[in-house]
């Protein structure tokens, strides 16, 4: 039994185990991919039961609607990934669209007001990530939710009773509302940013860490990870990704609104979860939270086209969340036995 | 013989009105295994936790190769050369057993960025904690799987190769075999024995006597927070000796 590790190794003992082994992995593949089939099943459904939903206009559409969850999902994805949360997600958006729309009025340079919206995002961020980690704070939802009411409360006062705030720089609406090649831009703008993200998070050691620190903190710390400065720079890009979404809303909407954002948390947590990355820290991949947001933004529209009243909206969103969730509690049990199987079937 | 490889003089830790250690010392020498042995409470943990730089000592000094060091951090532990294989493992679940090799010190690239921005040399690290599971001759699953896959046993070896990726000088093992079967057990028993023909000073926290008297060239017995004996070869005539020191009835 001098058999080194199995996989693809040349030196495999016995062929029926590794078969067996084999079809559990395909299994295990398939459970991964579940948010993805799921996905692929609802636009079928959709596409044969509601008029007009698979029609580029409609496509474009929902690329569209779905950017600012999309690109806000991301950095709750890794603040997620280190076991956090972020709740302050639509406040933060909303206040930075009207820090925009302010400095709109000081400068037309779009450069200037898009700085300012990204500043505001990654400032509020980082206060998150510094209070909860320095104030040593028991849990993130603590410091995020009075960050949600805080951001809100000074977005509204900032915008001293006005709901809209109009006018944005022609190169905010051109990004935020504009398309090319049929394509909304918004959705270049979503995946410049994943890609971005996947490059940290994928190839970049700072992102290994944000794994490790999820995976197991008190053993990143004695392997000499700066873990207090990983989750700061989570809450931080999480802020940073509010920023960006604020440029692709007040750029679509051409105005800063104090109302923006309203229930992008729960938006972007269920985009999060829904695509398959899980509340148990530094499991999930980015494309989890697309799939996700991608789906909420199907649902959503569909519901629309269906002519289904905003309350039921709500109350579907609500329900299909802690379906979400469920599945991520069942999937996990399948996962962790069929990964026992197969330690034991290889080992 | 040879010059001690780490020495540890007069340690002392306090924990508010706990006094842990009272003036702890004790040598430990390359390519020998070191046993050191207590009863719950004796202060073993905490004199490993000061070496590995968990604790920074209250009083005392650290010297390896005959130079006092600074061990305040993990990181200065094993920048000495002291790798740790802690308890509870300290391994990354959602990691492959290469990535968790690595994590903390990763290879990369370019040196001229601050670390954490650097890009990760996957490919090297892979091929490297290859090598090294292959010179241990563990036997794992998958070698691209999450450590989550793994059987007990097999996550103890991979704590144990991740430490023999880096020891150069030390490496302390925290009651290595306490949560393993009989099969298990020998093999990271056997994995120990190679650290040390590696040239490794090892140190070995059980309360396994079997384990004791089959591996360990010397054996320090802490009581109380002191050094209460120590005994050179512990072999079946004098194990009832060192289980005396060890529970205080001589």
């Amino acid at each position: 039994m001098e058999a080194k590790f199995l996989g693809g190794s040349p030196s495999v003992p016995q062929g029926v185990e590794r078969e067996h082994a084999t079809g559990l992995s395909v299994a295990l593949k398939i459970l991964g991919a579940g948010p993805v089939i799921i996905l692929i099943v609802l636009v079928v459904i959709l596409t044969l039961s509601v008029p007009n939903f698979f029609t580029p206009r409609n496509i474009s559409n929902i690329l569209a609607q779905i950017a600012v969850i999309a690109v806000v999902a991301l950095g709750q994805h890794l603040v997620i990934l280190t076991r956090g949360i972020d709740l302050s997600v639509g406040a933060n958006l909303a206040l930075a669209t009207v820090l925009g729309a302010l400095m709109f009025r000081v400068t037309d340079n779009a450069f200037i007001v898009m700085g300012t919206m990204l500043f505001a995002g990654a400032a509020v961020g980082a206060v998150n990530g510094l209070v909860y980690v320095y104030g040593r704070l028991p849990h993130p939802f603590i410091i995020t939710l009075a960050m949600l009411s805080i951001a809100r409360g000074l977005a509204l006062e900032l915008s001293i009773g006005h709901t809209t705030m109009r006018g944005m720089p022609e190169t905010i609406t051109t990004l935020g509302g504009g398309a090319s090649f049929g394509v909304p831009n918004s959705f270049f703008a979503v995946v410049s940013v994943a890609a971005l993200i996947f490059v940290i998070a994928r190839y970049v050691v700072w992102g290994r860490w944000i794994y490790a620190v999820g995976g197991q903190p008190d053993a990143a710390r004695r392997m000499g990870i700066p873990v207090n400065q990983v989750i700061v720079s989570t809450y931080l890009i999480s802020g940073l990704c509010c920023g960006v979404g604020a440029i692709l809303l007040s750029g679509r909407t051409e105005a800063g609104s104090p109302l923006y954002g309203n229930l992008l948390e729960l938006d972007t947590i269920a985009a999060v979860i829904i695509g398959g990355a899980s509340f148990l820290g530094g499991r999930g991949h980015l494309g989890h939270a697309l799939v996700g947001a991608v789906m909420i933004g199907v649902i959503r529209n569909a519901l629309n086209l269906l002519n289904v009243n905003l309350y039921f909206q709500l109350i579907a969103i609500g329900v299909i969340i802690v379906l979400a969730v469920e599945s991520d509690v069942l999937r996990n049990h399948l996962e962790s036995r069929m990964r026992v199987k197969q330690a034991g079937a290889l080992g | 013989m040879s010059k001690p490889v780490l020495e540890v003089r007069g340690a002392h830790k306090r924990f508010g009105a706990v006094e842990a250690l009272k003036g702890v010392g004790f040598v430990a020498y390359r390519g020998e295994v070191l046993a050191l042995l207590g009863d719950n409470g004796a202060g073993k943990s905490t004199l490993i936790k000061c070496v590995s730089g968990v604790h920074g000592l209250d009083e005392g000094d650290i010297l390896i190769d005959g130079e006092k060091v600074l061990i305040r951090t993990p990181a200065a532990a094993r920048g000495a050369g002291i790798e740790t294989v802690y308890q509870d493992l300290a391994l990354f679940d959602n990691l492959t057993p290469a990535e968790n090799f690595y994590c903390g010190r990763e290879l990369s690239f370019p040196r001229w960025l601050p670390r954490g921005l650097r890009l990760l040399a996957s490919r090297q690290m892979n091929s490297e904690a290859a090598a090294v599971i292959e010179r241990l001759k563990v036997k794992l699953p998958r070698f691209d799987a999450q450590v989550a896959l793994m059987s007990g046993g097999q996550r103890q070896a991979i704590a144990v190769a991740r430490a023999a990726v880096f020891a150069r000088k030390v490496v302390i093992l925290d009651e290595p075999t306490a949560a393993l079967g009989l099969r298990e057990s020998r093999k990271v028993l056997n994995l120990i024995a190679q650290l040390r023909d590696e040239g490794n000073a090892v140190i070995l926290i059980t309360h396994n006597m079997e384990h004791v008297v089959e591996l360990a060239d010397r054996a320090v017995v802490l009581r109380q927070g002191q050094k209460v004996g120590e005994i050179e070869k512990p072999n079946r005539s004098n194990q009832q000796d060192l289980v005396a020191m060890i529970v205080g009835a001589e």
